[in-house]
């Protein structure tokens, strides 16, 4: 009876397995449930789901398999269209969101937003597309636009399918939202330690070893403290096409500022690809050269690229006209040069993954390991940081 | 089938549906139950209310970053034999008296059915959750140095606190029913404020109320105000027998709700921003 909604939380790419479906089967025959759908819902919810933020595929999942909530898809397309065409009622838009908002024709929107409801009711996928988690989509709560249509929002009422509509936990879900905080949860796995400097530390076992050896005299053994010791180099793009991403970037930049478990943080700036020079600061000044750099900082360096990746193909493989004439080669051959010094690097970008192939992103994402600045990205680059699987 | 006590809160700890669900699930399974959510919203109170539920003893196991998973089961103190070897105190033959149960030991070696808690296990390294894995499984495990196993006549019921601080291994939380405590909405706040202070005047409960979540609503706070700091603030309020809380005026004794300068001078400028100060 409840597999199908177990492959449906699959589908919402919440991992459930064996071992939920029979512990749910037990607590079911149990009759922990008390024979009602909200007693189901919050009994699987604890056994299905392990981390806060599958919370919200959960809802998602749980309101599409038990009534679809599709049914009330005519009542938000028409509180969108009073929406749109009351314009007191907008957020506070920039001239250029405007001018964004009132390009896109009214009836196109409404036939993309039934189109897209569509999608969800044969997909199911969740992610960014559903309409409401927003992401980059025209409509939603949260996301590119601000404020957001808020669709999808019900208040009253607390039976379980509602209580799933609800979707509460959408500010839990990892594949959304990046803050400080969890940037910081996600570095501090780069961290490794050495003993280093001087003995200061006492080492009880061996002490103790050295002790019964000695017949029972006492030998203090000391040793060297635990210390950090990563090293790692950040380097930023920043103007141009990442200006939208920008409160991004400064959030990733205080997360890994305030990461006081590495033993050394270089941040560097460049502006869409590094030819031949980069910046310690956001203004361009005091350039250093990319072969210094790597002459000063060994193959032992994490390196981390943050960037779009997205630029002109003559960008990419063209040589600036404007560098040293020493340092004259194309974006893609520093790039190379870069990744083939630094055993671990990575490269992150804010551009959703759907927007990478057939641009420079594929090519750039074929010299470095890619991932999506998310949470669920960041977590996976810094694994490739640890472990380096590819290569 | 089996029964079992079902948990729904006690006198002074209020629960909901989704909290009595998981911890009857954790109860019924014998599973380990995860709890998480902000800091306040009373995760550890949670033990126990369970262990009063049950009328069992708790067992706390309060984890720090240097705890390792073998000072839960025992500490075999290698440094006191040592000592009475060379100073002839005590009986150094026999290992069993160096053997020091910890917490997870003790409440598996316990006769009865008692409950565990492992407080904030987030706080310890990225291992310790894994190195876990088996005893919480089998409820059971080995003294290497006298070759003694102990055995759980009764499984404890063990309730883990995590504020997110670190992931938790995948195979970790697949053994765990999970919950995360959302924060509580002004009805249920009202009531957690009622059974703390039951002799409160009304208007004053609503006027601390209001300005508490004003205070949480405040953009850009450090670390926002939680359970267990309004608790204390209305106490402090009492004591001090304050009758009355403008929301336009600077509240008294903030310092039991925000902890942080940087929220402090935050409040400040908000409030020197508001009408009332306006020249």
């Amino acid at each position: 009876m409840f597999i199908e909604f177990l492959y449906e939380l699959r589908k919402n790419k919440v991992p459930v397995g064996m071992q939920e479906a029979v512990a749910l089967a037990r607590a079911l025959s149990i009759g922990l449930h008390d024979s009602s759908l909200e007693g189901f819902y919050f009994l699987a919810r604890s056994i299905l789901i392990h981390r806060e933020s599958h919370l919200d595929p959960f809802d998602v999942a749980f309101a599409a398999h038990f009534r679809g909530v599709h049914a009330d898809a005519k009542t938000i397309a028409d509180e969108l269209l009073s929406w749109l065409k009351d314009p007191a009622e907008r957020p506070k838009l920039t001239d250029e969101e405007r001018a964004l908002l009132e390009s896109l024709d009214l009836e196109e929107l409404q036939r993309r937003f039934d189109q897209r409801l569509m999608e969800q009711r044969e997909r199911h996928d969740g992610g960014n597309r559903w309409i409401g988690t927003g992401g980059t989509s025209p409509f939603g709560r949260g996301g590119v636009n601000p404020r957001g249509l808020r669709v999808g929002d019900f208040s009253g009422g607390r039976s379980a399918v509602k209580t799933a509509d609800a979707r509460a936990y959408q500010g839990y879900r990892s594949d959304v939202v990046l803050d400080v905080r969890q940037i910081e949860l996600a570095l501090r796995r780069l961290r490794a330690f050495a003993r280093e400097g001087s003995d200061r530390e006492l080492d009880l076992e061996e002490t103790i070893d050295r002790t019964a050896k000695n017949a029972g005299e006492l030998e203090i053994v000391t040793r060297p403290p635990r210390r950090p010791n990563t090293r790692v180099i950040l380097m930023m793009d920043v103007g141009g096409s990442m200006d939208p991403y920008a409160d991004m970037m400064s959030q990733l930049f205080t997360a890994a500022k305030r990461s006081t478990h590495w033993k050394e943080l270089r941040i560097y700036y460049f502006h869409n690809c590094v030819y031949g020079q980069v910046y310690p600061t956001e203004r361009f000044h005091d350039p250093v050269r990319v072969t210094d750099l790597v002459a000063e900082c060994g193959r032992h360096y994490k390196l981390v690229m943050v960037g779009d990746a997205l630029m002109a193909a003559w960008e990419l493989l063209g040589a600036p006209t404007l560098a040293a004439s020493e340092d004259a080669a194309s974006g893609v051959a520093w790039l190379l040069y870069l990744r083939e010094h630094y055993d671990r690097a990575v490269w992150l970008n804010p551009e959703p993954p759907r927007a990478w192939p057939g641009s420079t992103i594929e090519t750039i994402a074929s010299i470095f390991p890619m991932y999506e600045l998310t949470l669920d990205g960041l977590s996976d680059a810094v694994g490739e940081l640890v472990l380096g699987s590819r290569r | 089938m089996s029964t079992f006590t079902r948990f729904g809160g006690t006198e002074r700890y209020l629960t909901n549906e989704s909290l009595e669900a998981a911890v009857n699930a954790a109860l019924a399974l014998e599973r380990p139950l995860l709890v998480r959510g902000e800091p306040g919203t009373g995760k550890t109170l949670l033990a126990e209310a369970v262990a009063e539920t049950l009328s069992t003893r708790l067992i706390a196991w309060n984890v720090k970053s240097t705890t390792r998973a073998q000072d839960g089961l025992y500490v075999y103190d290698t440094v006191q034999r040592l000592y009475d070897s060379r100073f002839g105190d005590g009986d150094i033959r026999d290992i069993r008296h160096y053997i020091k149960l910890g917490p997870l030991g003790t409440a598996v070696g316990a006769p009865e059915r008692v409950v565990l808690l492992i407080d904030e296990i987030d706080k310890a390294d990225l291992e310790f959750p894994n190195d876990l894995l088996h005893e919480l499984d089998r409820m059971r495990f080995t003294i290497l140095e006298t070759g003694d196993e102990i055995v759980a006549k009764q499984r404890p019921v063990v309730i883990i606190t995590s504020n997110n601080e670190k992931e938790l291994p995948d195979a970790f939380l697949r053994r765990c029913v999970f919950h995360f405590i959302d924060f509580p909405d002004r009805d249920f706040m009202r009531r957690v404020v009622g059974v703390h202070h039951p002799d409160l005047d009304d208007a004053l409960v609503e006027q601390t109320l209001q300005a508490f979540f004003q205070l949480r609503t405040t953009r850009g706070l450090r670390k926002r105000p939680s359970t267990s700091e309004l608790i204390d603030w209305i106490a402090v309020l009492k004591k001090a027998g304050v009758a009355e809380v403008k929301l336009d005026r600077a509240l008294p004794f903030l310092g039991t709700l925000l902890k942080k300068e940087q929220d402090v001078a935050l409040y400040a400028d908000q409030l020197a921003g508001g009408k009332k100060y306006r020249s």
